[in-house]
């Protein structure tokens, strides 16, 4: 096997917005194996961490750094969006575009769009326009999009939102198995439930900063931060 | 891409006829309907296609300066003189003439219809302040317009007269709409769809006839002009074919042009 | 009112006969614009493509530029062509005044800037859309555009349209390149000015009709088109 990507190792990151300052300086180190949770309260820059690890946000100063090359990192990574972004194009081509950029023959991508469509069970709306789909459709087509590459590492920014009790179940499964099958997670959400169920480790932000990370259970028995605290009581977090 | 554009360039620019000639012609002529009996004889007796630009006298006179046409037909003398002189042209070819005629409201407020003369008729107008509509676009009917205002000494340029810049038609359409007074060709007049409330007023004076005149453009100045089929196209206008075409030519039972090239010496 | 009804009849009478001179200039208009459609929008499509996704110095600019000619008046273009095709004009040799091809050239110079302006909003609109996304996939910048045009296809489409639309009902600018011959250059809008001339308002309305009709079947088959080819819409 090629030597892995991981681990991710973030130094004094800081983005800034017209002078503004969204996020940072953070550091750090996204190890090989896991599950980690980034949880806080609207705009405390959940979004823009993912974004930073998957170098989709221009840093204003510090690193960001994998084990080989940024190029051959990226193509071993997935991120699923906050709000899905669905091509002009059916449920089957979306799933196989990832695919057939890359080089995979068409039977072969068309095969895997089917297999996977089934697991998040869509597999009656192959042939429907994705920009048709209902919002958590949308939701489960982009996360099949993103694991369809069997990617190292997906950043998931909320992927279960607009999602059902069931859906949410069978979403947080086919994560379980993704993370089974060696693909390591990192997944920003609000649900203090669902957080519990899957996290190995906790990121938590307040303001662009973490404030805390430490291992779920050390999270959810004692957090550190009278914020976290309130968080995982249900109290609203200022 | 240039490589495209050469392609479509060649292939639509050789689509032209071989045997083509463009002819400027008045509006007047073509709105006539004359060019309809014409064209066809001559595409008949001579294997030639005339390709008829209508415009303005102006205008004809300048497609023929820049060469863009093979001959004009056209019925301003001093603008055709000028034309030849200036070497632009071989030689001005009378072919035949027609006659202008004024129309106005039918209750015609101004009374022209006792007028003596054109000038005369139009003094009446310019006294009368009734709606004036001008052809305004330098064509040959425009300049014998200004050449009868000049004659009758009146002030024209009042709320009343209104140069539209437009074609025979388009300034007959004009009139019909405002009830106003127009100087028209009779062939124009007589093939004209929309008189509405508009009726011929006066007619008659020599001073309203319509010389036109057939000019080839000098291949001395543009050699890519068609000089031979220039040629042979005033032959076929001053034949006696044309002549009787020409001569029994009706609308309505009424004779529009009368013949009168004079054989060449 | 009455001469609306006489000039729908009129158009009515010279369709269901295929009046010979009808079909001719009817083609002529379609060869016409047709041929300026094809190939402003192959300039057009992909500068508007091009603007939405290349940033380079004076792009601000060139859009502006972009869609101040966008209302070009079409006689200003023609007099503008007529002048440089001109026997005494710098392309007088090519002989093109008055021919089918000048008012192809005039055409062309009207209608691309407004398909380019289309392609290039649309496109902008579809890269914002897909920029995450794409650059996530980490498709190469040709993957990128040929994306970009293929998804955005329909609103390409209805570019080109808007372009034969803009081109089949332009006339200021045709009848001053073309000449408004017959049999050589005459087309729909031309021969409508020149019955309007004569006062045959029936014939120019009937013309008219057919214009019209010519506009709204070319559009049909257009999208008939786009949507046999996959379902749906967005
Ligand atoms: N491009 C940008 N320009 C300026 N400010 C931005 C930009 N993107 C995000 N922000 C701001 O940065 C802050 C962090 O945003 P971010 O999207 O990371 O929050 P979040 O934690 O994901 O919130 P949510 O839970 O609502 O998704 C917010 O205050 C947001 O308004
Ligand atoms: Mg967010």
């Amino acid at each position: 096997m090629v030597t892995s990507i991981l681990p991710l190792r973030v130094s004094d990151a800081v983005v800034k917005r017209r002078k503004k300052r969204l996020l940072g300086p953070v550091s750090l180190d996204v190890t090989a194996e896991g599950f980690t949770i980034i949880m806080g309260p609207n705009g405390s820059g959940k979004t823009t961490l993912l974004r930073v690890l998957h170098g989709l946000e221009r840093l204003s100063s510090g690193q960001v750094s994998w084990t080989v090359p940024l190029a051959d990192a990226q193509i071993r990574q997935a991120f699923v969006f906050q709000m899905p972004i669905m091509m002009r194009r059916s449920v089957r081509d979306n799933l196989a575009y990832p695919l057939l950029v890359h080089g995979q023959g068409k039977t072969a991508a068309y095969q895997a769009a089917e297999i996977w469509a089934d697991r998040v069970g869509l597999a009656d709306a192959l042939d429907t326009p994705a920009p048709q789909l209902s919002g958590g459709e949308k939701q489960k087509l982009a996360l099949a999009r993103a694991l369809i590459r069997e990617p190292e590492i997906v950043f998931l920014d909320e992927p279960c939102a607009n999602l059902d009790g069931r859906a949410t179940r069978e979403i947080e499964a086919i994560l379980k198995d993704a993370q089974a099958a060696g693909t390591r997670i990192l997944m920003s959400t609000h649900d203090v439930g669902q957080a519990k169920r899957l996290a190995d480790d906790v990121v938590f932000l307040m303001h662009g900063s973490i404030i805390e990370h430490t291992p779920a259970k050390a999270f959810f028995t004692g957090p550190k931060t009278p914020q976290a605290t309130a968080l995982l009581q249900g109290d609203i977090v200022e | 891409m240039i490589r495209i554009f050469a392609v479509i360039f060649t292939v639509l620019g050789s689509a032209a006829w071989a045997e083509s000639l463009k002819l400027a012609v008045t509006t007047s002529f073509h709105n006539s309907g004359l060019s309809d009996i014409l064209l066809p004889a001559i595409k008949e007796d001579t294997d030639i296609d005339v390709q008829l630009l209508v415009v303005g006298t102006g205008q004809a006179l300048r497609l023929g300066e820049a060469g863009d046409v093979d001959a004009i037909l056209v019925h301003s003398r001093a603008a055709e003189e000028a034309f030849v002189a200036a070497g632009y042209g071989t030689r001005r070819r009378e072919i035949m003439y027609n006659d202008f005629v004024m129309i106005g409201p039918a209750d015609d407020p101004a009374r022209i219809g006792e007028a003596g003369t054109a000038a005369d008729a139009l003094a009446l107008i310019a006294q009368a302040q009734a709606t004036f509509v001008s052809r305004g676009d330098d064509s040959g009917t425009h300049k014998k317009e200004l050449s009868l205002w000049d004659a009758s000494g009146a002030t024209r340029g009042g709320d009343w007269y209104r140069p539209v810049g437009a074609g025979m038609g388009a300034a007959l359409n004009t009139a019909a709409g405002m009830d106003a007074y127009i100087l028209a060709d009779r062939a124009s007049w007589l093939n004209f769809g929309n008189k509405a409330g508009l009726d011929l007023l006066f007619a008659g004076d020599p001073a309203l006839f319509n010389q036109y005149a057939y000019i080839p453009v000098n291949p001395g100045r543009h050699a890519h002009v068609k000089a031979d089929l220039a040629i042979a196209l005033e032959d076929w206008l001053t034949s006696d074919r044309a002549k009787e075409l020409i001569d029994n030519y009706m609308i309505n039972g009424e004779t529009l042009f009368t013949f009168n090239a004079t054989n060449p010496s | 009112m009455g001469e609306i009804w006489e000039g729908l009849s009129a158009g009515f009478w010279l369709v269901v006969t295929l009046d010979a001179d009808l079909v001719e200039i009817t083609l002529r208009s379609l060869q016409v614009t047709l041929s300026a459609v094809v190939i402003a929008s192959v300039i057009g499509l992909p500068f508007g493509a091009f603007l939405a996704i290349r940033r380079f110095r004076h792009r601000r600019a060139t859009i502006a530029v972009l869609n101040a000619l966008m209302g070009l008046p079409p006689v200003v273009v023609g007099l503008v062509v007529y002048l440089l095709l001109s026997r005494s004009g710098p392309f007088g040799v090519l002989g093109l005044l008055f021919t089918p091809t000048a008012m192809i050239i005039a055409q062309v110079i009207i209608i691309t800037p407004l398909i380019a302006s289309i392609a290039h909003q649309a496109i902008r609109d579809i890269w914002a859309e897909y920029h995450d996304l794409l650059i996530s996939l980490s498709t190469s910048k040709r993957q990128r555009i040929k994306t970009l045009l293929w998804d955005g296809r329909r609103a390409l489409i209805t570019a080109s349209l808007a372009g034969f639309g803009r081109g089949i009902g332009e006339v200021g600018a045709i009848m001053i390149v073309g000449g408004n011959i017959d049999n050589a250059t005459r087309v729909l809008t031309t021969a409508i000015a020149l019955e309007t001339g004569k006062g045959d308002f029936a014939l120019a309305l009937g013309l008219g009709f057919v214009l019209i009709a010519l506009a709204i079947a070319v559009n049909l088959a257009i999208h008939t088109i786009g949507r046999t080819e996959s379902e749906g819409k967005w």
